[in-house]
């Protein structure tokens, strides 16, 4: 089965944060305006576009976001197909999964994903209740449950079964932070020590605030071109060598794991395994650490340590020169977490690195990303595996 | 947040915790599947109504401190991930107890309580909590 190739062939992003003079459709243009500069491409050779996002219905009262990104960013007139794609917070690895299948079937040349989230639009507690529309309402949330909470429950369970202490956890996100650090993007770019990490208010205990993305606006748009559209103008893409996506049960309590997410370790093994690498060729790695927990857990169901070992990471071997470089970007916690731009920005962050472009945070000469999204508190996980530059 | 069918139509499962057990393989399900996710096209039309007795133990827990405009007034208080004995894992608060009182491995059973109301002329739901078993 010898299918086209797909690369990346541009990327921006608006900063990460709270954003209060910028509305929804502004920060999606913005975002896309970029990538289109940065792919050196003419809007008009735009085929189709996938909007990723998540909640826009509840947050800003604004649905068919497909629609509004393609309007505003002036090409309704191309009569494109612009369709959003939604995954909860895994919604940006999907729409770039739907962009790279879309290109793979030779049905397209020139694919743009754009992903945006548009958060702070609501005050308070209210954004409470809306993010924990992506856990079960009827089983989960409506009996009080968050997201928060249910990620403290498998922290709890974790640390307890595998002696892991609450500094390994507070790891995650100093790491995070002191990437962001050197991050213009980022919405936090100041460091943290590991006591003020262990020491912050709770939020669901045992997590607290340093173990929590934040609530961010922001947004990130890729281009995904063909081989053929590459090769006929002479662009330098990255190719997205790999692209698998697995799915399980939606509550965490019909899980056969409280602490070990399937739909990673099924998505994580595909996607390797296409793309016929190790974990050893893996330059860095993007991960969707919304929770510090999860962090954990996820380069535990990634692969690169066993079931309650990755604390023995979180120390040394995860940092920006470290043997397994996590989240240069900063991560969800520092970069910030616009769940429909998430996944899309680590798509941008893995195109700034490969091309070697990322300034004093980058990876030295990387030649594979893996990149991994997950939706809710697991429902959902989006691996891909990015190679070097073609 | 929702019109009173959403509620209501729930009611049964809420109020009297009836799962289902599926016909083809006897497990029990909490909340109530119309397909079993073992069996597939062989459970339907045999996912039974099973009666649940609301007895178990906790899995996990934790204390929520930021909470969604719902249980605000509630706040800090006890979610938990429950183990039925019954076999299904289900998610509920644990309420009229110490901090003490609660820990992985507890027996815990159910209560009917007022979850939440939706403002002071809003409806009122119930549903299940737990209390720890002593």
């Amino acid at each position: 089965m010898i299918l086209n190739k797909a690369y990346i062939i541009g990327a921006g992003e608006t900063k990460y944060g709270e954003l209060w003079e910028k509305s929804l459709r502004e920060l999606a243009v913005e975002a896309g305006l970029k990538a289109v500069e940065n792919a050196g491409i003419f809007s008009k050779e735009i085929e189709v576009l996938y909007g990723s996002n998540s909640l826009a219905g509840t947050i800003n009262g604004q649905e068919n976001i497909g629609s509004l990104i393609s309007d505003f960013s002036g090409i309704a007139e191309n009569n494109i197909p612009a369709i959003r794609i939604e995954a909860s917070t895994a919604s940006g690895g999907a729409a770039v999964r739907q962009a790279y299948l879309a290109v793979k079937s030779g049905e397209y040349d020139v694919v743009m994903v754009g992903g945006v989230e548009k958060m702070t639009d609501i005050y308070g507690s209210e954004i409470i209740d809306l993010t924990s529309s992506v856990l079960d309402r009827e089983w989960e949330a409506f009996l009080g449950a968050t997201p928060a909470a249910l990620a403290a429950m498998s922290a709890r369970k974790y640390m307890k079964d595998f002696n892991v202490p609450r500094e390994a956890l507070s790891m995650m996100s100093v790491n995070d932070h002191l990437n962001a650090s050197r991050n213009p993007h980022a919405q936090y770019r100041n460091k943290i020590t590991l006591e003020q990490a262990v020491n912050a208010t709770p939020v669901a205990e045992p997590l607290n605030l340093m173990d929590c993305s934040p609530v961010s606006d922001g947004a990130a748009a890729v281009i995904v071109a063909s081989e053929k559209y590459v090769k006929k103008n002479g662009i330098e893409g990255v190719e997205i060598l790999s692209s698998a996506a697995s799915q399980d049960y939606l509550a965490v309590h019909s899980r056969k794991s409280i602490y070990r997410l399937d739909s990673t370790v099924l998505a994580a093994r595909e996607a390797l395994g296409k793309a016929k690498l190790k974990l050893d060729n893996i330059s860095f790695s993007e991960i969707h650490d919304s929770y510090s927990i999860y962090g954990l857990m996820e380069l535990e169901d990634l692969g690169f340590a066993e079931k309650g070992k990755a604390k023995d990471l979180v120390y040394e071997e995860i940092k920006l020169n470290g043997r397994i470089p996590v989240n240069p970007s900063g991560g969800l916690k520092a970069k910030g977490n616009p769940f429909g731009a998430t996944g899309v920005g680590q798509f941008v962050e893995a195109y700034t690195q490969l091309k070697g472009k990322a300034g004093e945070r980058q990876v030295k000469s990387p030649e594979h990303a893996l990149l991994h999204n997950m939706g809710g508190t697991g429902s959902t996980s989006v691996v891909h595996i990015l190679g070097g530059v073609a | 947040m929702g019109e009173l069918s959403r509620f209501w139509r729930e009611s049964e499962h809420r109020y009297r915790l009836i799962g289902t057990k599926c016909g083809n393989c006897s497990v029990t399900y909490f909340p109530p599947r119309d397909i079993c996710p073992k069996c597939h096209r062989e459970s339907i039309g045999k996912m039974k109504p099973v009666q649940l007795q609301g007895k178990g133990e906790i899995i996990s827990y934790t204390i929520v401190h930021d909470a969604p405009p719902r249980f605000i007034r509630q706040r800090p208080y006890f979610m938990a991930l429950i183990k039925l004995d019954e076999g299904p894992t289900i998610t509920g608060q644990i309420v009229d107890c110490d901090a003490d009182e609660v820990d992985i491995g507890k027996r815990v059973r159910t209560v009917f309580r007022k979850v939440a109301e939706e403002g002071k002329s809003g409806i009122i739901e119930y549903g299940y909590k737990f209390v720890v078993d002593q």
